[in-house]
């Protein structure tokens, strides 16, 4: 087939030049059309190539993942195929794991205070970015952001360090401080987007209506700005959940997140509760976020954003 | 002290930011209740003068008193003034009842009470109908009324506007122009106005003050400010003006002759507090209105002006035109009724000018 394509163009450009010699006036209406249909043949193939690839490579990537949901509910003893019939068995030996649940536990209270820590100080520092001149501005908002920029291990190391040095014992605190500084950037880069677009004078109104400082930021901008304080809300959630690199490096020993505590697990076997696990991590960190975009979306179309 | 007849007065206000001076030490009163329009070029610093006044802006000297109170150190949230905005500024999360409701929640006002004046003042703006809307479902025309109805609802000292018929178009802010100005009326607010457009100040004002560069350049009333601009660039900047440049020929107590540089001699009216004595270097500002145009053998009658002159270019605009008209060389404009047929290009005509519509300016100031 693709041996004689190159061919036909100047097969057919050879016929048009003998139908110009005879008839002028009709000789573009031959070959002009037979040309294209040969130039969409040859589309056709490159993007049919295209097409498999990229779908092959997502194959690739989520195979793994949907094969470790499927065997979440694999009856058998072994994590292996063929399966041996659907069962909740293994969800159910979750829940009656201690160490897990307490793992759950930790991940939800410190991705919860992460997030909201992070929120709180993002709109902060957003509101001080967008809002305000003061000095050092440039390099605040640039040491803000920086934790998406260095490398996790390089952060993680050097904050147990600066903790070594200060001589301060690792805590659910400073794990907690830890997860605040790189969720931080999130929050700030997707508040700040929003507050850009909230015009100034839409604050003055209400200030000149008698509003103060503080009920217009919370009758007015607030609200507005509500969509992405939501959105990295999530984020915030959502990343802390995830997070091993830094959450091995800082935690405090005997406590566990779930990530750190597949790792712990997948250390002595791979026993069929861990595909459960990670397929209750699946649904959260996946779920929670389009859920929250769904949320988001309404609520901008809402309040006219 | 007479402070109570000023709802608004600033001393020796200036605005600097670094080097540049966007306001000049400036003195102005604002009577209570009426209607003052700022006006000028853009740049020449009226939001800011408007600004300084709301408190949204911090003046690099001199004071603000409102109702004879110095409000330098009130913040704009106490200041109780009406802003309305070039943008509306509407809040889009609120509908229009909360929109118009929103000051009021802050002035300690029963719920009733609330309902109540938020209906009126929807009721003065004409949309009495749309208080459950979102500001997104409306036109930028009823924004506008629903933003005028949230500034005046709260009965505020001042109601400050920057430019706030500039967004719409321009039938809709004929309309706006109105009705704004029925709205003032009838409540008898005091109102300052920002603008660039002179037709809008012309035709709501009370007062102009004509500013350019951060300075005024003039203060009064519509037609003091049309008829008897102070300077060159008042007279240009409202409406078509020929400024003639010359010298006092003669003068008596009734009429100064001035000679025009290269045109002729023309009679203007003495006006007793101008000094200009023989000899002395003026500019005569003639509107082209008042430039009449009429058969070249019509004779001059007591207290006008007659020079020879031809038509060069005409506009013609339906019941008027304008004319292009060289004088001895100089380009002069009119604007005359057209009355049976309009002066043709090339026709020989008779300039003529009367000497009560000629305003003196001396020349020392050098202006461009
Ligand atoms: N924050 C600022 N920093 C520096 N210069 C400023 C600032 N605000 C205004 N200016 C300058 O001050 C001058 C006056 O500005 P202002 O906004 O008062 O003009 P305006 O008369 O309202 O013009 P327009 O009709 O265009 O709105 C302008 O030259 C402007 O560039
Ligand atoms: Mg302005």
């Amino acid at each position: 087939m693709s041996g004689e394509r190159p061919q036909s163009p100047t097969l057919y450009s050879a016929v048009g030049g003998v139908a110009g010699e005879r008839g002028g006036a009709e000789t573009p209406s031959v070959s002009a059309p037979a040309r294209l249909r040969a130039a969409l043949k040859r589309i056709d193939i490159g993007w049919s190539l295209i097409t498999g690839y990229t779908v092959a490579v997502y194959l690739f990537m989520f195979i793994p993942v949907a094969i470790v949901m499927l065997l979440a509910f694999n009856a058998s003893q072994f994590g292996a195929f063929p399966m041996e019939g659907l069962s909740f068995r293994w969800f159910v030996a979750l829940w009656n794991n201690d160490a897990i649940v307490r793992a759950f536990r930790v991940s939800f209270l410190l991705g919860g205070l992460t997030a909201l820590i992070s929120t709180t100080l993002g709109v902060l520092a957003a509101l001080a970015i967008v809002r305000y001149r003061f000095p050092g501005k440039n390099l605040i908002s640039t040491a803000l952001v920086a934790p998406i920029l260095v490398p996790e291990v390089v952060l993680a190391v050097a904050l147990l360090l600066f903790l070594r040095w200060l001589d301060i014992p690792r805590s659910f605190f400073l794990l907690l401080c830890g997860h605040v500084i790189f969720t931080l950037p999130f929050v700030l880069l997707v508040v700040q987007a929003r507050l850009v677009t909230i015009r100034r004078d839409v604050e003055e109104a209400a200030m000149s209506l008698g509003a103060g400082p503080i009920a217009t930021f919370f009758e007015v901008t607030l609200p507005l700005l509500m969509p992405a304080v939501f959105a990295g809300m999530l984020f915030a959630f959502t990343i802390s959940f995830d997070d091993i690199t830094g959450t091995l490096f800082w935690k405090p020993g005997g406590l566990e997140t779930v990530p750190t505590q597949i790792f712990a697990m997948l250390r002595h076997s791979v026993s069929p509760e861990i595909n459960a696990l990670g397929t209750v991590m699946i649904l959260l960190t996946v779920g929670l976020p389009l859920l929250g975009a769904g949320i988001a979306r309404r609520m901008a179309r809402t309040r006219g954003g | 002290m007479n402070d109570q007849a000023h709802a608004v007065e600033i001393r020796e206000v200036a605005k600097r930011f670094g080097d540049f001076t966007a306001l000049h030490p400036t003195n102005l009163h604002i009577g209570e209740g009426s209607f003052v329009t700022l006006l000028g070029p853009s740049g020449c610093g009226k939001t800011t003068t408007l600004r300084i006044i709301a408190g949204l802006l911090e003046p690099s000297q001199g004071d603000i008193l409102i109702k004879g109170a110095r409000v330098n150190d009130t913040p704009i949230h106490r200041r109780n003034l009406g802003l309305v905005f070039q943008n509306y500024a509407l809040f889009p999360h609120k509908t229009v009842f909360d929109n118009v409701a929103f000051g009021l929640k802050y002035r300690h006002v029963s719920r009733d009470e609330m309902a109540d004046r938020v209906a009126k003042a929807l009721e003065l703006v004409q949309l009495p109908h749309l208080a459950d809307r979102f500001p997104r479902q409306l036109s930028g025309g009823q924004q506008q009324r629903i933003a005028l109805a949230r500034a005046i609802v709260i009965q505020p000292d001042v109601l400050l506007l920057d430019e706030p018929l500039s967004a719409l178009d321009a039938n809709l802010r004929e309309d706006m122009r109105v009705e704004l100005k029925r709205i003032q009326d009838q409540l008898g607010i005091t109102t300052i106005f920002v603008t660039h457009d002179q037709a809008e100040a012309l035709a709501m004002s009370d007062r102009i003050v004509v500013m350019r560069d951060g300075l005024i350049e003039q203060i009064g009333a519509p037609e003091e400010v049309y008829n008897r601009p102070a300077s060159e660039f008042v007279a240009r900047f409202l409406g078509n003006s020929n400024v003639l440049p010359g010298r006092v020929e003669s003068r008596d107590d009734r009429a100064i002759k001035v000679a025009i540089d290269g045109v002729g001699t023309i009679l203007t009216e003495a006006v007793e507090e101008e000094g200009a004595a023989e000899g002395d270097p003026v500019r005569v500002v003639v509107r082209a209105e008042k430039l009449q145009l009429a058969a070249p053998e019509a004779q001059a009658e007591a207290g006008t002006s007659i020079l020879p002159g031809g038509v060069e270019a005409v506009d013609y605009q339906g019941q008027a035109a304008r004319y292009f008209v060289s004088v001895n060389g100089h380009q002069m404009q009119a604007v005359n009724a057209i009355d049976e047929r309009p002066f043709r290009k090339g026709e020989a005509v008779s300039v003529r000018i009367r000497a009560r519509d000629c305003v003196l300016l001396p020349s020392s100031k050098t202006e461009g």
